[in-house]
């Protein structure tokens, strides 16, 4: 059918690329002049302001860090969740139901969560008083205890996004017939080493989507910081927004919104070229 | 090398009963075929022997040692998948090399057992490829290949050709049987193809639900079935099996009188393979009733009744039945196998 009428994929396609190319590239387009431009005129004065901002490099650092820290420990965590769940018969589905939970909670949401359990008066005060560790309220949350924080948020985040993570492995462990690793115990490898050796190279595109995702996703990490330390830790998003809501300061806001993006497209240049998956290689 | 003894095997998944006390004794480098229909169990007691499900009670010894608690890696032996398990990202070297590679052996030893192994399969030209480049009868050779480089005492093949299209599947079969006999390895090999059981084996044991009906050389297992199932299940066409009246021990076949075993009652189940019959003239002969005649040109296949019962028999091609006949048969009292109408087991005692 289509071979006659070699447009039609075309035809259809069309409204979805026209939805992005609307609705994407040209705001795109404006942010990047916005961000370079300065009166009409192409400059770098927006940059140097942000660049000389005294919280622009903590919050480079507080991003780098909290996603170095987080990224990992989410997939460690999903790879145990996806191994620990194969080996489960009966009630695989309600655990993978019961662990998804978090997919649906919005990360505002998720913030406030953890924020009414840290806080002064939160749930874990309470336990800790009650248990006899403390005599009187503990602040976590505040600019005095900032490994506290730092530790804090960490939690919330890989709590939030590890599903997700989970989500993508389970699929690609479900990819691999169970005769691999048969094969391979049978020929002498033991537990680890059929871990290491035989599933996770096979689960290598399931590995990288995660790790794009999920590594771009905690660049752009915004609501659970800010729900739970407001400006003592400052990220490069909620940089961004404060410069948009607090300073009507646009321009600096657009620097912030291009560094994220070349920062997320480097990782993902980076996770393509490090992981790559060849076809060959598949089953 | 090593004998392998299966005693009192049995494996229940809940209320049902997989294997039903399994006995089987396997000689130092025979080959041993479990041939069934899907279901049967064979490929249920592969796995317990491979140590990749548990059995619910019973034995398997390995050169009289229990292996029933070991880790399949401790048992000494390797494995063929039905579906290859030629891991993909790995070339096909180091597939080969996979298990010597997990017995830490060195790189001398594991590159000329590498070799040797590739050289038996043919499969040297392809040591640098990934398998996925690889045809499914290449991808085949690799995993037995990969069986074989461990130097395995017992070898255990699940269904290994079942993959395979027809034409391939008759090339590595007759491949197979030249490797194996050279490598001269305790060899499992289950299969649901009775011509694949038939051409490999030193013994076939035919299996169904979750008992072994009988052990024994293809060809006597073929001409002497223990049960009505075996004669069904091996031999194409299968075994007919025709119920006829007993009068004063004797069975009427047209005008000839064959001698039914000692004690038993009005009727016997007459087991007759196809081709164990010539032309002969009526009333002589037993009467056929033909419906079809199908000529194959190696031989003449004939569908039709005797009794008013269902039989298929083969004559030499050069005879000339039609269709619609009316024909006289004679058997080869020799090939007949008697079975009890209630248990649709064999006599054995009329076998000697």
């Amino acid at each position: 059918m289509t071979q006659n009428r070699p447009w039609i994929p075309y035809l259809l396609i069309l409204p979805s690329v026209a939805f992005l190319a609307l609705l994407f590239v040209v705001p795109l387009v404006q942010t990047i002049w916005l961000a370079l431009s300065d009166n009409g005129a192409p400059s770098l004065a927006n940059a140097e302001r942000m660049v000389t901002d005294i919280n622009f490099t903590r919050s480079v650092r507080n991003t780098f860090l909290l996603t170095i820290v987080v990224v990992p420990v989410q997939i460690a965590i999903a790879l145990a969740m996806g191994t620990m769940v194969s080996k489960v018969g009966r009630g695989r589905e309600t655990i993978l139901w019961i662990w998804t939970i978090p997919l649906g909670i919005s990360d505002l949401a998720a913030g406030l969560v953890w924020l009414s359990i840290l806080q002064n008066t939160g749930y874990f005060n309470s336990l800790l008083f009650s248990l006899g560790v403390i005599g009187r309220q503990a602040s976590w949350l505040s600019y005095q205890t900032p490994i506290a924080l730092f530790i804090a948020i960490a939690v919330a985040e890989i709590w939030r996004g590890t599903a997700i993570v989970m989500v993508i492995i389970v699929a690609g462990l479900n990819q691999v017939p169970k005769e691999f690793k048969e094969a391979a115990e049978i020929f002498g490898a033991g537990p680890w080493t059929r871990f290491w050796r035989i599933t996770l190279p096979l689960i290598r595109p399931a590995l990288q989507s995660a790790l794009i995702l999920r590594t771009v996703l905690a660049f752009e990490v915004f609501a659970v910081v800010y729900a739970l330390g407001g400006r003592n830790f400052p990220v490069l998003v909620g940089e961004a927004y404060n410069w948009q809501n607090q300073n009507q300061n646009y321009s600096v806001a657009a620097v912030y919104a291009v560094l994220i993006m070349i920062i997320s497209l480097a990782a993902t240049l980076i996770y393509l070229k490090a992981l790559k998956v060849d076809p060959e290689r598949l089953p | 090398m090593a004998n392998i003894v299966i005693d009192r095997i049995r494996k229940s998944f809940g209320a049902f009963q997989a294997l039903k006390e399994v006995s089987l004794t396997i000689n130092d480098g025979e080959f041993v075929s479990l041939l069934g229909p899907s279901g049967c169990g064979k490929t249920t007691l592969l796995r317990i022997i491979a140590g990749l499900e548990t059995s619910t009670s019973g034995d398997v010894r390995i050169g009289d040692r229990s292996i029933i608690g070991l880790a399949p890696k401790d048992r000494g032996l390797a494995m063929v998948f039905q579906n290859y398990a030629v891991f993909p990202h790995m070339t096909v070297y180091e597939n080969v090399a996979f298990g010597l590679r997990m017995q830490k052996a060195d790189d001398t030893r594991v590159k000329a057992q590498v070799e040797k192994a590739a050289g038996l399969l043919h499969i040297e030209p392809y040591l640098d490829r990934y398998p996925n480049k690889l045809s499914g009868g290449q991808r085949q050779r690799v995993a037995v290949a990969r069986a074989l480089a461990v130097q395995p005492k017992v070898l255990l093949m699940d269904e290994p050709l079942s993959n395979l299209d027809a034409l391939l599947r008759l090339e590595m079969r007759t491949e197979l049987k030249t490797v194996l006999q050279s490598a001269g390895t305790t060899t499992i090999y289950v299969t649901h193809d009775q011509t694949e059981a038939m051409g490999l084996s030193d013994r076939i044991a035919v299996m169904h639900n979750g008992v072994v009906e009988q052990v024994g050389h293809p060809v006597e297992i073929y001409n002497h079935p223990a049960t009505r199932f075996v004669g069904g299940f091996i031999g194409n066409p299968p075994m007919n099996f025709i119920k006829v009246p007993v009068s004063n021990g004797q069975v009427a076949a047209g005008e000839e009188q064959l001698a039914a075993p000692k004690d038993v009652g009005n009727e016997i189940v007459l087991g007759l393979r196809g081709e164990a019959v010539e032309l002969a003239p009526l009333p002589q002969g037993l009467e056929m009733k033909v419906r079809v005649a199908e000529p194959m040109g190696s031989h003449l296949l004939l569908t039709g009744s005797i009794h008013d019962q269902p039989v298929r028999v083969i004559l030499p091609a050069s005879e000339t039945v039609k269709s619609g006949d009316t024909i006289g048969l004679k058997l080869d009292s020799k090939r007949i196998t008697w079975l009890s109408p209630e248990s649709g087991k064999s006599f054995p005692a009329l076998l000697a």
